[in-house]
Formats: C-alpha cells, structure tokens, sequence
C-alpha cells in the first residue's frame, strides 16, 4: 500500500523540515492519507487500542519504579506504601496490574482476528511473526512484572518458571543458577527481574514500530481477505480509522476503568498479599489467567522435558504457521469447514484456560461422570490445539472447497446495485 | 625509494593493505566482541559471597517421633523427618526396581547407589570421631532437600497417595523416603552432605 507520497508542505517551516526530516512527511503518509481498506469491523480496532495499552503501562510502570524498592525485604512493603500513602498510588498500582490483563485481552482479540481473516498469510508473514515476538516479549514482560510485589505467588511463579529450564539436559542447573544468581530465587533474582521487567517494554515498543512498518508495506488485510486492487477500496485512515479505532479505544478504556475502580484484584490471587515464604509453598498455585492455557498445556505431559517442550511449542507453531496453511483464501468467512474448525480451536484454547485453573485429578463437572477429569480434558485440548495447526490447516486447504467470494472489497461494501450487472439472483429478488 | 602502497592499477592505494586492515579489524571486533560479551554473561552467575558455602546445624534430638520440621540449607529448604517404625518398616519393603528413580540421590554415597530406605535415611551420615549416634534415630531420621524435583515447590506434609509428601503444584507423590512414586517430578529429593557432631546434632553441608 506503500505508494508515492501526497504529503504536500504547506508552511516555509513544514517546506524547510521536509528538505532535512520529513518526518511529517512520514506521519501523514502513515496515519492520515494511509489507504486503508473500507470494509474493516471492529476486530481491527485492537491494533490501535493495543498501542494504548503499552502507552499506559509504561507510563504508569516509570511513576511506579519511582517508589518501588527491589529488595526481598522491602518490595512487599514497599507495594503497599504505594497502595496507602503515594499519592494516587492505588491508582498507578491498579491500573499498571490491571493494565497487564487489558493488554492480554486486547493481544488474544488481535491474534483471534488475524487467525479467523488469515491476516498471517503472504504477504503478511513477517508482520505476524514479529506480532508472536511482541506477544513473547510480553509474556516475559508480564512474569517478570508478577514476581516484583514479591508475594507467594511472585515466588512460587518464579520458582516454576525458572526451573522449567532445569529441564535442559547437562546445562540445566547451571543455566538455572544463572538466572536466579544463587542457589534459589532470591535477592539476585528479585534485583535481575526488575532490571528486565523495565527494559523490555522498551523492546516491544522497539518491535512496533517494525510491525507497524511490515503492516505498512502490503497495508491492512480485511474481512473479505480480498486484495486491494484499485482506490476504490480503500478510504484515507484519517479521518474514517481515526474515528473508529478512537471510539473502540474509548469503550475499552471505559471497560478498564470498570476494573480500575471497582473489582482492581478480581484478576489477581489473593495469595499475592502473603509475603513471599521460601518454606511454604500455597495448596493452589496457577499463573495469571493469561498464561493458564499454557499452563494446562505443561501439565499435560507426564514427563518433565516433554511438558515443557510442549509448552514452548505451542507458541513456535504461531512462527511457521504461514506455511502451514495450505488454502489459498484468506478469511474463513468463505471456508465453510475451516470456520467450525476455527470454532473448535477458541473454545480449546478456553477449555485449557479452564484446565489450567483446575487441580488435575479433579474430575470435569457434568463429563466427570464418564470418568473424564482434568488431567485427560487437558490432554484431549492439547491434542486439539496442536492438530489445528499441524493437522486441521495444512490439509484442509488441500480439500476444502470455498465459498463464493464478492469481487472486490468496495462491492463486498457497496453492495451489488451499484454495478447492477454483477447483481446476484437473490438481491434481485427482494 | 619507491612507495610500497603505490601500483599502477590502484593508484597509489595497495589492495592487500587494505584487505590486512579489513580482516585484521574484523578479527579483532570479532573476538574482542566475545570477550566483552562475558562479563556482561557471567555478572548473573552466583557472586562469590552466595558462593560461600554455608552449613546448617539441626538438633534432632527434640524432635519427637512422627514429627517434621523444614530448615533452610543454602538458601533452599530441607525436611528434618524422625519417621515411626511403621514408615520405616514400609519404606524398607519397597523393591528399588519398582520405583521411578532407582537412584539414592545421596550426597554423602557414591553417585548410583541404589534408593533403598537405608540409602536414604541418616544412616549414610558421615559420624565425627568420638561421637555416638544412636542407630534407631539415625534410621528414622530422613533429611533431604524440600523443593519437588519437578519445578521447585515445597511438596505439603502429611498428603499423597504414600502418606508423607504430595506437591500441590502439579501432583509429584512422594513416600516418606522422599522417593518420588508418582507424577511428573522426575527425581528423588535430595539428601545433603551431612554429619552427625555429637549424638542429637547434625551439621547439613
């Protein structure tokens, strides 16, 4: 969609700049004559509202680190100065914990909608993979955040976390001790995570700008997951994107808010408040909903290094997944199986949202019955999951028949009566 | 004298000369850059005052039969068991080619010594010169490492399918050796290196 720029300088000032920097050159090109299809929906508002949540919580993560004190003797405390006596802290505190779990909403949504419209497909591939590298670093971002309060589920996560690589053969303990800087998480580990935990939105703000920048060569996909062929698709970003993804951004932020202010640790664990114990480990550790399907993933594998090879893999499979679809359209609006298939793989990923939560040998309401409990429906999801992307897509687009597809973006829009010609039997009819 | 940088096609600038500056600085960006790189590596390595290693003393002659406390051993926590003769007794049935993991993970035995109870108990101590150790207590005393081999929890006492440990994280049974017996953790806890320096006392490490 790169095409030749319309940015014309007005002012002496904007002439002179645009000789030496045309960066409004830039930002006009980029946000305000960027041609953007004219059919996108509300799934494609999560972009933007996405970049208001690494806004937020970089904001309030600098005023924050301003009171914070990374000392396994102090940071509990220290959490709680900033939840009674900073000024505005419960809200800087409330709103960077809860801004994690908006962020995490807001980043499934957006990889929801580029899974249902094939937004990974060519010429998309490297936007997508550079979307799974921001996705990574936010998970990493997100566990090391966790562990900074300092509480029992701040340990006992680190803990977990960081033993997963004890599961390397030969260098696991060393590559263990490394990460913890002494025999267990301690002090070391505390400092090292805070040091991390505020570099790393600088990375994925690093990352965006490489996404916006892929996103900005081939330009947005769409719902039709038809290509762009001629102006007539397309509508300026300003003001008809501006609009939308501002009012999207407004009713999230609304949403937010509601957490904010009235339910701030309905996400979080109650055991959080406990200052951290290293000789008493919780009855019930889970991770942050976010992570539970993961979770679920770990646990179902008996062995230690397959449960975590697992576990890493399910998010690999997001790199090499444009060649693992075979069909050749993009949007699952014309793939009349792949849709159920796609249905299928949501309610998997929740399922195992849910398994995760769960203590394994407990048995699956209603399904318990048939002797099913939590272990095996995490089992028969992992399974799923896997199969959707190595099994489901690399071959259902070999058998799969398509639905009819409308010409183009602007008569999938338009409608048929512009180009009465082209009018399917049915319009006619009414 | 004639200008040994000077030819006819290059006009005064010597092609081998440069590709000698080229590869010499490439060289020296390349391994310089290696070295530079490690100290930033190894900083996150154990510093040398976590690295000194520190011993633990535990009077075990308070502890009542049945009854369980948790230390802490360079910086990880450690179960102090005085088990009943019964858990003794069943523990000792216990065929070692029937468990998981045959190995007694001893410190104070010789890498691959088999997992028997008497492996596993206090009876591998290592005994000052002069000192007399009842042999009963050291039977019944077990003493190993409290995090789950699997991922590092402290399994909870007195849960499981054996009756001693159970890891509420992802479900590791262990029998009241400390063996694993069922789940995903894949070894047996840990003993430390221990000595008994008098009759009750016994310094881990």
């Amino acid at each position: 969609m790169s095409g030749p720029s319309t940015y014309e300088p007005k002012t002496g000032f904007t002439r002179w700049l645009d000789k030496r920097l045309p960066i409004a050159r830039l930002g006009w090109d980029s946000f305000v004559d960027f041609p953007t299809p004219r059919n996108l929906n509300y799934w494609w508002t999560f972009g933007g509202i996405l970049a208001v949540c690494l806004m937020i919580q970089i904001l309030t993560g600098i005023v924050l680190a301003m009171h914070y004190v990374p000392h396994i003797d102090y940071s509990c405390a220290s959490v709680e100065r900033i939840d009674r006596d900073v000024n505005f802290g419960w809200l800087l505190r409330n709103s960077h914990a809860n801004g994690a779990s908006m962020f995490f909403l807001a980043v499934y949504l957006h990889m929801l909608r580029g899974l249902y419209y094939g937004s990974y497909k060519a010429p998309r591939e490297l936007l997508w993979i550079l979307g799974v590298v921001i996705y990574l670093l936010m998970m990493a971002a997100a566990f090391l955040g966790y562990v900074l309060p300092w509480g029992q589920m701040s340990f006992w996560g680190a803990m977990v976390i960081t033993n997963l690589f004890g599961a390397l053969p030969v260098v696991g303990t060393p590559v263990t001790e490394w990460l913890w800087g002494g025999f267990s998480v301690g002090n070391a580990t505390l400092n090292r995570f805070f040091s991390l935990h505020y570099l790393i939105p600088f990375l994925i703000a690093g990352v965006v700008g490489l996404h916006i920048w892929a996103l900005h060569v081939p330009g947005n996909n769409n719902p039709t997951g038809l290509t762009v062929k001629t102006g007539a698709d397309t509508l300026p970003f300003h003001p008809y994107y501006t609009v939308k993804d501002g009012f999207a951004i407004v009713v999230f932020l609304i949403i937010f808010a509601f957490f904010v202010f009235y339910w701030p640790d309905a996400l979080g664990h109650a055991d959080n408040y406990v200052e951290a114990d290293a000789l008493v480990t919780p009855a019930h550790i889970v991770p942050e909903w976010y992570l539970l399907p993961f979770y679920a993933i770990l646990r179902a594998v008996p062995d230690k290094l397959g449960g975590v090879i697992l576990m890493f893999g399910a998010i690999g499979v997001l790199f090499i997944l444009p060649w693992l679809d075979t069909s050749r359209v993009r949007s699952m609006r014309y793939r009349p199986m792949g849709r159920w298939f796609f249905l299928f793989f949501v309610i998997a990923c929740l399922g195992l949202g849910w398994v995760g939560a769960e203590l394994p040998d407990n048995k699956v309401p209603v399904l318990g019955v048939l002797g099913l409990d939590f272990l095996w429906m995490g089992r028969i999801l992992t399974l799923y999951y896997f199969g959707y992307f190595l099994v489901v897509l690399p071959l259902l687009g070999l058998v799969e028949k398509p639905a009819e597809r409308p010409a183009s973006i602007e008569r999938s829009v338009l409608g048929k009566d512009t180009f009465g010609a082209a009018a399917p039997v049915a319009a006619l009819a009414e | 004298m004639t200008d040994v940088n000077s030819n006819h096609e290059t006009g005064g600038e010597d092609s081998s000369r440069r590709d000698f500056l080229y590869i010499a600085t490439v060289g020296a960006v390349g391994v310089g850059g290696v070295f530079a790189f490690w100290p930033f590596i190894d900083q996150m390595n154990p510093a040398a005052d976590t690295l000194a290693l520190s011993t633990t003393e535990i009077n075990v002659g308070d502890l009542e039969e049945g009854a369980e406390i948790t230390v802490k051993f360079r910086e990880r926590p450690h179960f102090v068991r005085r088990r009943t003769a019964e858990e003794v007794a069943a523990s000792a049935e216990v065929a070692v080619n029937s468990l998981p993991d045959g190995d007694a993970r001893n410190a104070n035995l010789a890498a691959g010594s088999p997992a028997t109870d008497e492996n596993r108990s206090a009876l591998s101590a290592v005994i000052d010169d002069g000192v007399e150790v009842d042999e009963t207590l050291r039977a019944s005393l077990l003493v190993s490492g409290a995090n789950c081999t699997h991922l590092g929890c402290v399994p909870t006492e007195g849960a499981g399918d054996y009756g001693a440990w159970f890891c509420p994280c992802h479900g590791s049974h262990y029998d009241t050796s400390g063996r694993i017996r069922r789940g995903p953790a894949p070894e047996n806890l840990p003993i430390p290196p221990m000595t008994f320096i008098s009759a009750t006392t016994l310094r881990l490490g």
